[in-house]
């Protein structure tokens, strides 16, 4: 093998690099945080006594669920803008990253809500509780409990899927490595080096992650049961 | 324009569907042999057999697939090999599929029941006939929904090679796009075949796991 | 509230599960300040007929009254009329991710709207009454199943409930800890609440309740004062009696 690597050409652009991070930090955080309230909105509607909700719901899930996200993207990007409702490549990015892992997170806290036992429900029902105060005090964080590492893994997916948006030029990471790597010519060092930037961001989120459970649970703080 | 949606576009529409079934082919098979060689690594006695794996495991699911294509796609031409998108896209997803597969078979090895194991030691086999005669028969039962499951993502995630250039359903909707600028139309086309191809497989992955009354396990991805 | 008219009452209640008819015809009366305890044998339909009182399970037929509504009535607020009854389960459903003190005071400050401190106050209060004062920090699962228990009882009490029901609460429970659980109903009668339980404890029955309400096959099969069990006058009762259940 003739090739010689070289790597200084591309880390010369490390500046550009931590730009795109940033964009793609702040897209995975906004999007994780609206796609959480998204998504165990619509888990409580899927749960609910209103029919026509529980369909609109379920069609949305399995909608989302089972196409790609870039085809997603592309609907509401190109989609939109062709028919009289254009708008900016990152706010589209966002929009349709926080539809698609509403989708995923409805399902997750769905089997987080199934998980309480009925037990409890009887009981607070039975202390005069109200339906949302029930959800609100008594089920949604032993929910969030039971399914954390489903979610924190979901949310780290959702961070490696803003590469997509990179297809419509929103510029985040990926869109940096593929500027870059045409000014360079050194297209593997290049992705290299963005893998090696993703793989930081996975490894901070989950430990962010990690110490936000600490946080959020201080019965699992207190008693110290690793989560 | 003056040309409209018609059956020609959709045939070649289909045909691109065509491929994303083939290069999904490629990437379930292909990672389904790597990843099980996977799964026995990471339960494997040696520790740093078992530790190797598992940072090959954290580096695949650390990274996205999109960049695993353009690593692929780059490397195999550094490498001074046949850069055909097909090749490329097939080597990204089989890499991809075998780090997801392997921890989903190594999860299914590990529930089958210690007992078993033990049995099995106990009736003097060698360690690969306990395991390929006794432990494996039992995890693909387990294992079977969760796959399926995963193979949804896998037909998901090819529309990522088109980025490469590699002419699959998404790609084909992006050429007809280019001729017919109709977006809406194209795109949405596009997104129903997808479903018709996922949602099946979404349904049997949810019966295989009502039938074999697993804990639910919530398929997670993008 | 007149003084004679009873602040349970069931008509004739009737109730199937599919084809299963579990209550046929159930009929008694519980008056203020009175110990009822309902006993029978598994599937006798006692703990059907108890959770129908607080509309755990809804009726086919007949009409049940607490606190003088009626509990099929259209205009029912169910809400208000659970404030009224506190309800013990024998799995005690406490609250895992709340402390005992959070158990206890979570409805007080969202139901009855009492401030942090007041709701404070009362669960000290009832904890005390229950000998749990010192454990409020814990969390349940910290905790043995008796202690679990008494706070779940505590946790009704804190409501100030007109009415409380116990639903076989000692029969998840080890034997040395069933002890400390019955105390605290037995000082909870003598205190004067009107108390519904259903109970394998005979002996607990017979000392503490005012009526025994023997049900068997979905009927009240016999009811009366403690005396029936000494005196059992069906042979459905002479059996079940002398089973020493």
């Amino acid at each position: 093998m003739s090739y010689k690597f070289e790597f200084a050409s591309v880390l010369a652009f490390w500046p550009d690099f931590l730009h795109g991070t940033w964009l793609t930090v702040q897209l995975s955080f906004l999007a994780t945080l609206l796609g959480f309230v998204l998504g165990t909105l619509c888990a409580i509607g899927r749960r609910g006594h209103i029919a026509w909700l529980r369909r609109l719901c379920g069609f949305y899930v399995e909608v989302i669920r089972n196409t790609p996200l870039l085809v997603q993207i592309f609907l509401f990007y190109f989609g939109l803008a062709s028919v009289g409702l254009p708008m900016h490549a990152t706010v589209a990015a966002l929009v349709v990253l926080v539809i698609n892992v509403g989708a995923y997170t409805t399902e997750i806290m769905r089997a987080g809500f199934d998980s309480v036992h009925p037990g409890q429900l009887e009981a607070a029902e039975c202390l005069g509780l109200s339906r949302p105060q029930i959800y609100w005090n008594v089920v949604l964080q032993p929910a969030m409990e039971r399914v954390y590492p489903a979610l924190t893994s979901q949310f780290v997916l959702l961070m490696l899927a803003t590469s997509i948006t990179s297809q419509i030029s929103a510029e985040e990471l990926t869109a940096v490595a593929n500027r870059v790597q045409s000014m360079t010519f050194r297209a593997f060092e290049t992705y290299l080096v963005v893998a090696a930037f993703y793989l930081v961001l996975s490894f901070a989120m989950r430990l962010g992650f990690w110490l936000l459970g600490l946080v959020i649970f201080p019965r699992r703080r207190q008693l110290g049961t690793a989560l | 324009m003056n040309n409209e949606f018609n059956a020609n576009h959709l045939i070649y529409l289909l045909h691109g569907a065509a491929w994303t079934l083939g290069l999904s082919a490629v990437g379930f098979v292909g990672g389904s042999l790597l990843g099980f060689v996977v799964a026995l690594g990471r339960i494997a006695p040696s520790r740093w057999l078992r530790g190797g794996v598992m940072v090959y495991v954290q580096l695949v699911q650390g990274t996205p697939l999109l960049i695993l294509m353009f690593l692929a796609y780059f490397g195999l031409s550094i490498a001074g090999l046949d850069v055909s998108p097909l090749v490329a896209a097939g080597l990204a997803m089989t890499v991809y599929a075998s780090a997801y597969l392997g921890e989903i078979w190594r999860g299914s090895l590990q529930s089958v029941p210690r007992t078993q194991w033990e049995a099995a030691e106990c009736l003097s086999f060698s360690a690969s006939q306990r395991l390929f005669l006794i432990i494996v028969p039992q995890a693909l039962r387990i294992a079977t929904p969760p796959t399926v499951g995963f193979l949804v993502q896998i037909v998901k995630n090819t529309s990522l090679a088109s980025v490469v250039g590699f002419i699959e359903l998404a790609r084909a909707g992006q050429v007809i796009n280019n001729a017919l600028f109709e977006p809406f139309l194209v795109f949405s086309i596009m997104a129903v075949l997808y479903f018709a191809l996922c949602y099946p497989l979404s349904l049997w992955a949810h019966a295989l796991e009502t039938r074999l009354q697993v804990g639910r396990r919530v398929p997670l991805g993008t | 509230m007149t003084d004679n008219v009873p602040i349970v009452r069931l008509d004739r209640v009737q109730k199937s599960f599919g084809a299963a008819r579990v209550l046929d015809g159930v009929s008694f009366d519980v008056q203020r300040g009175e110990v009822v305890a309902i006993v029978g044998k598994s599937g006798s339909g006692k703990s059907t007929a108890l959770r129908c009182i607080d509309r755990l399970e809804t009726i086919d037929g007949g009409q049940i009254t607490v606190c003088g509504q009626s509990l099929d009535s259209p205009s029912l607020d169910l809400r208000r009329l659970r404030r009224e009854v506190g309800i013990v389960f024998q799995s005690y459903n406490l609250f895992p991710h709340l402390t005992v003190v959070q158990n206890v005071s979570l409805a007080l400050r969202k139901v009855r709207r009492k401030s942090a401190a007041e709701a404070a106050t009362i669960a000290q209060r009832v904890l005390q009454q229950v000998g749990m004062a010192d454990k409020a920090q814990a969390y349940p699962e910290q905790l043995s199943g008796g202690q679990q228990q008494r706070v779940a009882i505590a946790r009704s009490l804190a409501m100030e409930p007109q009415l409380m029901l116990f639903d076989e609460v000692t029969s998840a429970l080890d034997p040395e800890l069933t002890g400390e659980v019955l105390q605290v109903m037995e000082s909870l009668a003598r205190g004067g609440m009107t108390m519904i339980l259903v109970t394998h404890e005979m002996a607990f029955a017979a000392k503490v309740a005012n009526q025994i309400i023997f049900m068997h096959a979905g009927r009240v099969h016999e009811a009366g004062g403690p005396e029936i069990l000494a005196e059992p006058q069906t042979p459905e009762l002479r059996r079940f009696v002398g089973n020493g259940l």
